[in-house]
């Protein structure tokens, strides 16, 4: 085996408003019956990366129990594993990960005591399929030191919240900038790297002696100059969930016949947690239209291009468009949301009207008294 | 020292012949139900959810499907590091090398299997009935009673005793006599094929009969134990059970799963049925769809009108499709235009455009009217109906299937069309 894989799971997102206070991004349940993660982590079984290390700190309950288990990824293997990382108080350091870099760096003895000779790092809230083998070729094919995974946006969409990056016609990156205020081209960071092991145990240490912690800031921009950091362009599906836009718009990519089938008809497969759940049940007076309902719902209203996610039940004579409702949520009868996400376990008693207004989403958040039906 | 206080054999040997072709390709607790699942999701998930974690489960006819499914057990738990489940089909040896003859043939052939475990009670269960039970009720009913063997059963509406095995038991549920399909019962307590046995007892009573031809537990185990003495109890149980021998009693069972609140609730958190889950992401319904009255598994895509029916998981349902009151199992792929009435169409089906099925005067089946009759027109796994075509009731259809394979491109009521390929039967 070639590589390792690092997924940089910690985060929280100041742009994921309300839906961040209960678990970190890369937990948030994707698609209908997945998590964010569960893409990076397939990506990196369906790559044969068979030892992967989760770097995990912000609210990680929600995913420590998702990953409670590494047989859904297959990775409960003798040789490699699923190796979840959480900061702890040790001998040398009792500080949280202060960033990316020192995320990694906290754990270099993982990183000394492999032998596989390369690295793949991706965050763990990203939407996409790719082979990272082919990066690894790409990387070993231009001798670089870093090779970092990137991808055009169309001009029209604003990429200020990303690393803009600019490459030349080697495709070596001769600038980057990390969430710019004018972004100087549309060519993105994805936020996935291919680095050789000792390299960037040699980067993290000395990075580390110098007091600095972020991997993009101080390692990518830092060094640009200095090492060949090279561009490998993506051109499939790939979308990161960060924020309550970009998380409703992924979801709503899936109602998408090419995206659908790209992600779940398409080899390779993405794999998730298995919850058991029966299948969905339709009574008497449903309508449903261009909308993704998961397993273990019950429906009874009418339901409109929205993603239902697992266990929802629909009350009679609601009305659901456009919306995203998450996990185990039970609506009451005669309940309209419009534009909203449904934050998870809410329960929303009958008669209610949540409306997102002038094309914003709402973030409904509601634990009323759930009477068992 | 290995050491289990009881453990479940579970039969799955048999074919199920009266499910017809739903049970040419698999053996019949392989056939799907319910949507998602296969018939041997229940008794395993009953196994791990009363806390039994042993499980042979004995194989014979078509146990591919069977043994897939199964794995190392995973999808229930059961893969342990002691015990779990084991698939144990027949086997070669020194002399005597055979089938399983016959239902108690079958566990008696695997006694150093059990024997391995050190177990107190075994547990025979068999892999084609619909229901859940907690067999530690049973198991604690058993040592209450003393008995060295409890039988389950269940009260039936006496006129239908008599196509079951009925016991008759004393005011202590003690069991004095038993009959089999008795034409005058004396009791409406039918056997549900359910048995706890002593270990030391069930040894015995198989040692002692194993010469006997096709040994069997209603016809010659039981008796026996009787004939000896032993006390054998009955374990009255009163939930949902459902034997989905036929085609029309696997039909009427799955419907019964899409009432408001069914008598046999998939729902209810504390007693899961497990399955192995194949297909993960969620069901997608096109603008074009209607659906009321019906389950869907994961992964399918829905733009035509589903009404009161069970579908499985992965399934394609087309434009201006309609299906009613019908059966489509994991994987099936049905065209444009098409409109199923009563169908049961088994796994990977393939249903080309503007396909009629279900339509027309009630005709008896032809060939097989004990299987193929209540007017519901069948497809088998993996068949082929080209466009076009129009399908009646009481009908049959399995194998790759083109144009010329219908006259005026119609099966008439009552027909049945199995096209053979290869050394398929």
């Amino acid at each position: 085996m070639r590589a390792i894989g690092i997924i940089l799971a910690g985060g929280s997102s100041y742009r994921m408003k309300e839906l961040s206070t209960k678990r970190a991004v890369c937990a948030m349940p994707v698609a209908g019956s997945y998590r964010s993660i569960d893409f990076a982590l397939s990506n990196m079984t369906n790559s044969h990366i068979q030892k992967v290390a989760v770097l995990t700190q912000y609210n990680a309950r929600s995913l420590n129990e998702h990953l409670s288990s590494s047989k859904w990824w297959d990775f409960g293997r003798k040789q490699g594993g699923l190796y979840v990382m959480t900061p702890s108080v040790t001998a040398e350091s009792n500080a949280w990960y202060r960033g990316t870099a020192d995320a990694i760096a906290q754990n270099l003895s993982f990183l000394k005591n492999c032998h596989e000779p390369y690295v793949v790092i991706a965050s763990g809230d990203c939407v996409y399929k790719l082979d990272y083998n082919k990066v690894l070729e790409y990387h070993i094919a231009k001798m670089a030191d870093i090779t970092v995974v990137c991808k055009d946006m169309p001009a029209s969409e604003n990429v200020d919240r990303f690393g803009i990056l600019k490459m030349n016609e080697e495709s070596r990156i001769e600038e980057f900038e990390e969430k710019p205020v004018v972004a100087k081209s549309n060519t993105i960071s994805c936020g996935i790297y291919v680095v050789r092991r000792r390299q960037l145990i040699e980067m993290l240490e000395k990075c580390a002696e110098e007091e600095r912690y972020d991997f993009v800031k101080d390692i990518l921009i830092r060094y640009k100059n200095m090492k060949r950091i090279y561009g490998y362009k993506m051109q499939e599906y790939w979308s990161n969930i960060a924020s309550i836009d970009d998380y409703f718009n992924t979801n709503m990519d899936f109602l998408k016949p090419e995206i659908r089938d790209y992600f779940f008809r398409q080899y390779p497969d993405i794999y998730s947690k298995v919850d058991d759940l029966p299948p969905a049940k339709y009574n008497v007076g449903v309508s449903v239209k261009n909308s993704l309902v998961s397993s273990g719902c019950i429906i009874n209203g009418t339901v409109e291009n929205s993603v239902i996610f697992k266990k929802a039940y629909i009350g009679n004579n609601c009305y659901i468009k456009n919306s995203i409702i998450l996990n185990d949520v039970y609506i009451g009868d005669n309940t309209h949301i419009e534009n909203c996400i449904v934050e998870s376990h809410g329960t929303i008693r009958a008669n209610s009207y949540h409306a997102g207004e002038d094309g914003k989403i709402k973030i409904v958040i509601e634990r009323s008294d759930r009477y068992v039906i | 020292m290995i050491k289990k206080e009881m453990i479940a054999m579970l039969l799955a040997g048999g074919q199920g012949s009266r499910l017809g072709v739903l049970t040419s390709k698999v053996a019949k607790p392989a056939v799907s139900f319910g949507g998602k699942y296969r018939i041997i999701d229940f008794p395993l998930s009953n196994c791990i959810n009363s806390g039994v974690d042993t499980v042979g489960v004995l194989t014979q006819y078509q146990p591919l499907r069977l043994n897939t499914h199964i794995g190392i057990g995973i999808p229930w738990d059961l893969d342990r590091n002691i015990g779990g489940v084991s698939v144990l089909p027949p086997y070669e040896k020194v002399t005597n090398s055979e089938w399983y003859t016959g239902t108690a043939n079958a566990i008696y052939q695997n006694i150093d299997y059990m024997e391995s475990f050190n177990p107190d009670y075994i547990l025979i269960l068999s892999g084609d009935h619909i229901y859940k039970m907690d067999y530690e009720v049973m198991l604690d009913f058993h040592k209450e009673k003393g008995a060295e063997c409890t039988i389950a059963v269940m009260p039936v509406p006496m006129e239908e005793a008599k196509r079951f095995g009925i016991m008759i038991t004393d005011e202590d549920k003690k069991i004095t006599d038993f009959e089999e399909k008795p034409a005058n019962p004396r009791s409406n307590l039918a056997s549900m094929g359910i048995y706890i046995f002593n270990w030391k007892t069930l040894k015995e009573a198989l040692l002692a009969n194993a010469d006997q031809p096709g040994l069997d537990f209603g016809k010659h185990i039981i008796p026996y134990c009787h004939g000896k003495g032993s006390p054998l109890y009955a374990f009255e149980f009163n939930g949902y059970w459902k034997d989905v021998g036929t085609l029309n009693s696997y039909w009427e069972a799955n419907m019964e799963l899409i009432d408001i609140v069914p008598e046999f609730n998939l729902y209810e958190e504390y007693w899961k049925i497990y399955t192995k889950s194949e297909i993960l992401p969620p069901q997608y319904f096109a603008e074009t769809s209607l659906v009321e009255r019906s389950i869907i598994g994961e992964g399918s895509e829905i733009s035509g009108q589903v009404y009161n029916s069970v579908i499985g998981c992965g399934v394609t349902i087309g434009k201006d499709t309609v299906v009613r009151d019908s059966i489509i199992m994991n994987g099936t792929v049905i065209g444009d235009g098409c409109e199923l009435n009563k169908a049961i169409v088994a796994e990977k089906a393939i249903i080309g455009n503007n396909v009629k099925m279900g339509i027309g005067e009630e005709v008896e089946n032809e060939t097989d009217p004990h299987i193929y009759n209540h007017s519901i027109a069948t497809v088998g796994e993996k068949s082929v109906i080209p466009d076009g075509i129009t399908i009646g009731k009481n009908t049959c259809v399995f194998g790759t299937t083109t144009a010329e394979d219908y006259p005026d491109n119609c099966l008439a009521s009552g027909k049945t069309l199995i096209i053979k390929a290869g050394d398929e039967k």
